[in-house]
């Protein structure tokens, strides 16, 4: 810039600087130097760049790239952390896995892993449809209650989350099936009328007062008693809900428990048995059998 | 015509090439919209045929208009600038500035509190976020930088800007692409990449308005009166010329039919992870940087009445700037499929742009040496002022987030958006902010703003917004990290996901309080420009024909 001086450039007296001599609408530009700290601090990221270069993998060759002089690749970290990880946990893990249900449970060091491992899992898998302490929500049973659809029991929690509930092709899984008796055209609106407030009736819930209680009795008799049980105490073993006990997956209302004779619900839960290791299974039964209703 | 008293005189190329070609488009347009099956996409084919309807009308009416076709380039020797497509955009920005801002409000709300998604699909976060990003960034930023670039490569040039109506294409395709975008978005159209979300045809639309754009404003610079170019300019031509190259290449798809608006991008795998950050970064680097260190040249100084600082230093960071952010997209990638060295050079090209980025930050407040008692009595060059200072912060920050070890920490989680909105806020919104309140009076030929009191307001208020909205996310994106990373002493995760959100809710209501307040500054500006316009006085005509930009007198 120097070499080629313009005429025209000015000297401002503020910065101590001339100007380049041009000028666009009024705009003139000072030719100040570069800022020798901005320079300093620019080549040494180039620098430690070229460093960076040298060290790890850096710059695509034909068939492959450069690797850099420690060998680092991001997979074998990641290998490395689980293999970290996996060894720490190993002796607990191996402690968990030779275990049955009930050493765990009488043992209290295996049960403070298993109620560790069971939380997480829990958490990540669980808590989005049970919600994060169990308490569940409209078709997603409470945890912590001792009210259970398909058992209560160690054996029966692990046997759901193993197999899960209404999985297709897999051959253990929880199956009922209630029918839709409205949509199925089995009983008539009136008729489900009738059945509803009687089931309203057996949970102790008030019903309509012109309901025909007396053809509601008749027909869960008739239609609803093979599972649910004379009394409508329900069967664990069929996953027939109990219905005396105002607990409901669905609702108890009026509205809700129609809905459930016309339409009937059918439910899912995944097979956790084919996403998560026996283990975490093993701690997941014992942190839901404990979250209040395991018995 | 008689009526009017108006000769027909004979139509320019220009206007024949438009009229002919509008015209064609409407019955094609007109069948497509008849064919297709999918109701959105007619109601985007109907639109294109009306707009092509109304192209031809306002083109046919101005060959019946009075004045001298082709416009005189110069009027007694001095340049006769187009200004009109440039107080276009200027509405324009403000409109839809207020808009994004709107839905970035609502959408923050959506996320403190869910049911404001009212469980309807138009209303729903998923449709709503591509709207709001793409209000403020394309619709906002891309007027604010299409209006100032024609204005500033102009007086810069000292010549009329090129082209019979290709401006006023440029500037209302431009929009009509918006307008596609927008409602497609709400009706459900995407090809699910960020911030290229439009899909086949308006990407199609876009691509020819932008190539007119270049062409516009490429002639205007080959037809200047100055020796040189002037800085401003090379970042205009610079963020043009990538952003062209950008969208091509990250929106090479196959449509399904002509009669469908889904298409398939030809990209797969990683290889389209790598083509959309190579794009998403750029659109940050070229269109949010470069573009607005282009507005930044010439508006501070302009305003600050001072000489930019160093000449030198514009040319060595310009072109350290170009040559260096287009290789930083794979940082977005970090520990992903995509392979170690991409993931390498991703991160070190992130390094060196530190400096090559602060550059325009330097020359841009060191202009100020002389002038900086100014910033007590003017609250539009403040603003430009604190929009460098968050420029720097936002361009310091984002290095150190593409560090591997940062990154792993920072990716996916609120401190990206903090990072983001201090960027877009602070930088690109208050740079746009400064430009426009010095426009209007200038565009409009008031002597001065309305109120220089109520930019004063304006400044503090949405000050103080950006910096809940940014202090906010940093709190709980670090936690948020910190929280999906923590191990209990048995070797198992602490928290679960849903935890992780439970915990962030104050913070997304503080967000939701920040962004209303940068909305109320908005809106005040909008009422104080609508002012100026409509009751500022009229400034004593000025012995050319230009616009006379004229510093505001310090209270």
């Amino acid at each position: 810039m120097n070499k080629h001086h313009d005429p025209a450039s000015e000297f401002d007296a503020a910065t101590g600087q001339s100007t380049t001599g041009h000028e666009w609408d009024g705009i003139r530009e000072l030719n100040t130097p570069l800022p020798r700290w901005w320079l300093g601090i620019f080549y040494a990221t180039i620098i430690w760049s070229l460093g960076y270069w040298v060290i790890y993998p850096a710059w695509p060759l034909l068939t492959d790239a450069t690797k850099g002089v420690i060998g680092y690749a991001s997979r074998q970290e990641i290998e490395d952390d689980l293999a970290i990880m996996r060894k720490d946990r190993a002796a607990l893990a191996s402690g968990l896995a030779d275990a049955s249900l009930e050493q765990i449970k009488a043992d209290p060091a295996l049960f403070r892993v298993a109620m560790a491992q069971g939380k997480a899992a829990f958490g990540d898998n669980c808590a989005a449809c049970h919600g994060v302490g169990g308490s569940g929500g409209k078709g997603y049973p409470n945890l912590n209650d001792d009210e259970w659809l398909w058992g209560g029991s160690l054996a029966a929690i692990q046997t759901t989350l193993q197999h899960g509930i209404r999985v297709a092709g897999n051959n253990d899984t929880r199956v009922s099936q209630m029918p839709a008796f409205g949509r199925d055209g089995m009983l008539k609106k009136d008729e489900i009328s009738a059945v509803a407030n009687h089931v309203r009736e057996l949970a102790g819930l008030s019903t309509q007062p012109k309901a025909d209680l007396a053809l509601g009795r008749k027909l869960f008799a008739e239609n609803c008693a093979a599972c649910h049980g004379p009394a409508g105490k329900g069967n664990q073993e069929l996953g027939a809900p109990n219905l005396t006990d105002a607990i409901s997956l669905y609702g108890m209302d009026l509205a809700s428990v129609t809905e459930t004779i016309t339409n009937s619900r059918n439910g899912v839960m995944p097979a956790w048995g084919q996403r998560l290791d026996p283990t975490t299974i093993k701690a997941l039964t014992v942190y839901v059998h404990s979250l209040g209703g395991g018995q | 015509m008689a009526a009017t008293g108006y000769p027909i005189r004979r139509a320019t190329t220009g206007e024949m090439g438009g009229l002919v070609l509008a015209a064609g488009c409407v019955l094609p347009l007109i069948i497509i919209a008849a064919l297709t099956p999918d109701p959105a996409y007619a109601f985007h084919v109907s639109l294109a045929a009306v707009a092509s309807l109304v192209a031809v009308f306002l083109i046919g009416n101005r060959c019946f208009s009075p004045a001298p076709s082709p416009a005189p380039q110069e009027i007694d020797g001095k340049p006769n600038y187009n200004m009109d497509p440039v107080k276009f955009a200027t509405v324009a920005a403000m409109v839809w500035g207020i808009a994004g801002f709107t839905v970035g409000l609502i959408i923050a709300l959506q996320l403190a509190f869910p049911d404001l998604n009212f469980d309807l699909p138009w209303t729903n976060f998923g449709r709503m976020r591509p709207l709001h990003t793409s209000a403020v960034i394309f619709a906002f930023g891309g007027n604010v930088l299409i209006g100032t670039s024609f204005y500033v490569v102009q007086r810069t040039s000292r010549a009329r800007l090129a082209g019979d109506i290709a401006p006023w294409f440029v500037i209302l395709g431009y929009n009509f692409f918006i307008v596609l975008a927008g409602t497609g978005y709400l009706l459900g159209i995407t090809q699910g990449k960020e911030y290229a979300e439009p899909e086949w045809y308006a990407d199609l639309w876009l691509t020819i308005v932008w190539v007119v754009y270049l062409l516009v404003f490429l002639a205007t610079l080959a037809k200047r009166k100055e020796p040189h170019i002037y800085v401003a300019n090379w970042f205009y031509l610079g963020f043009i010329l990538t952003i062209a190259v950008l969208h091509i290449g990250n929106n090479l798809a196959l449509p399904v039919s002509i009669l469908s608006p889904k298409s398939y991008v030809i990209w797969s795998g990683v290889q389209d992870a790598m083509f959309q950050w190579w794009y998403g970064h750029n659109a940050v680097g070229f269109f949010l940087t470069a573009g607005f260190l282009a507005i930044m040249y010439y508006f501070v100084p302009k305003r600050a009445g001072r000489p930019v600082y160093s000449y030198r230093l514009s040319i060595i960071h310009f072109w350290a700037l170009i040559f260096l952010y287009i290789w930083a997209g794979p940082h977005h990638l970090h520990y992903t499929a995509l392979p170690d060295w991409a993931q390498t050079l991703g991160m070190t090209f992130s390094i060196m742009l530190w400096m090559p980025s602060w550059g325009g930050m330097i020359n841009g407040l060191m202009t100020l040496s002389g002038a900086w008692d100014k910033l007590r009595t003017d609250p539009v060059l403040r603003m430009m002022v604190v929009s460098l200072a968050f420029y720097g912060m936002s361009t310091f920050e984002g290095p150190l987030m593409s560090i591997k070890a940062v990154n792993s920490l920072s990716h996916y989680t609120d401190w990206t958006i903090g990072h983001v909105h201090s960027g877009a806020l602070g930088w690109v919104a208050y740079i746009s902010f400064g430009a426009i309140y010095c426009l209007v009076p200038w565009l409009w030929n008031r002597r001065e703003l309305y109120s220089l009191k109520l930019v004063n307001w304006h400044f503090w208020i949405s000050t103080l917004g950006i910096v809940f909205y940014i202090s906010a996310m940093w709190v709980s994106g670090i936690m948020q990290g910190l929280m999906w990373r923590a191990y209990t002493s048995l070797g198992f995760l602490e928290y679960s996901f849903i935890e992780t959100v439970a915990a962030m809710k104050p913070y997304y209501v503080i967000r939701a309080l920040g962004g209303g307040l940068f909305l109320t500054g908005a809106l005040i500006m909008a009422f104080n420009l609508w002012m100026t316009v409509r009751h500022g006085t009229v400034d004593a005509p000025s012995d050319d024909h230009a616009l006379q930009p004229q510093l505001v007198p310090a209270q």
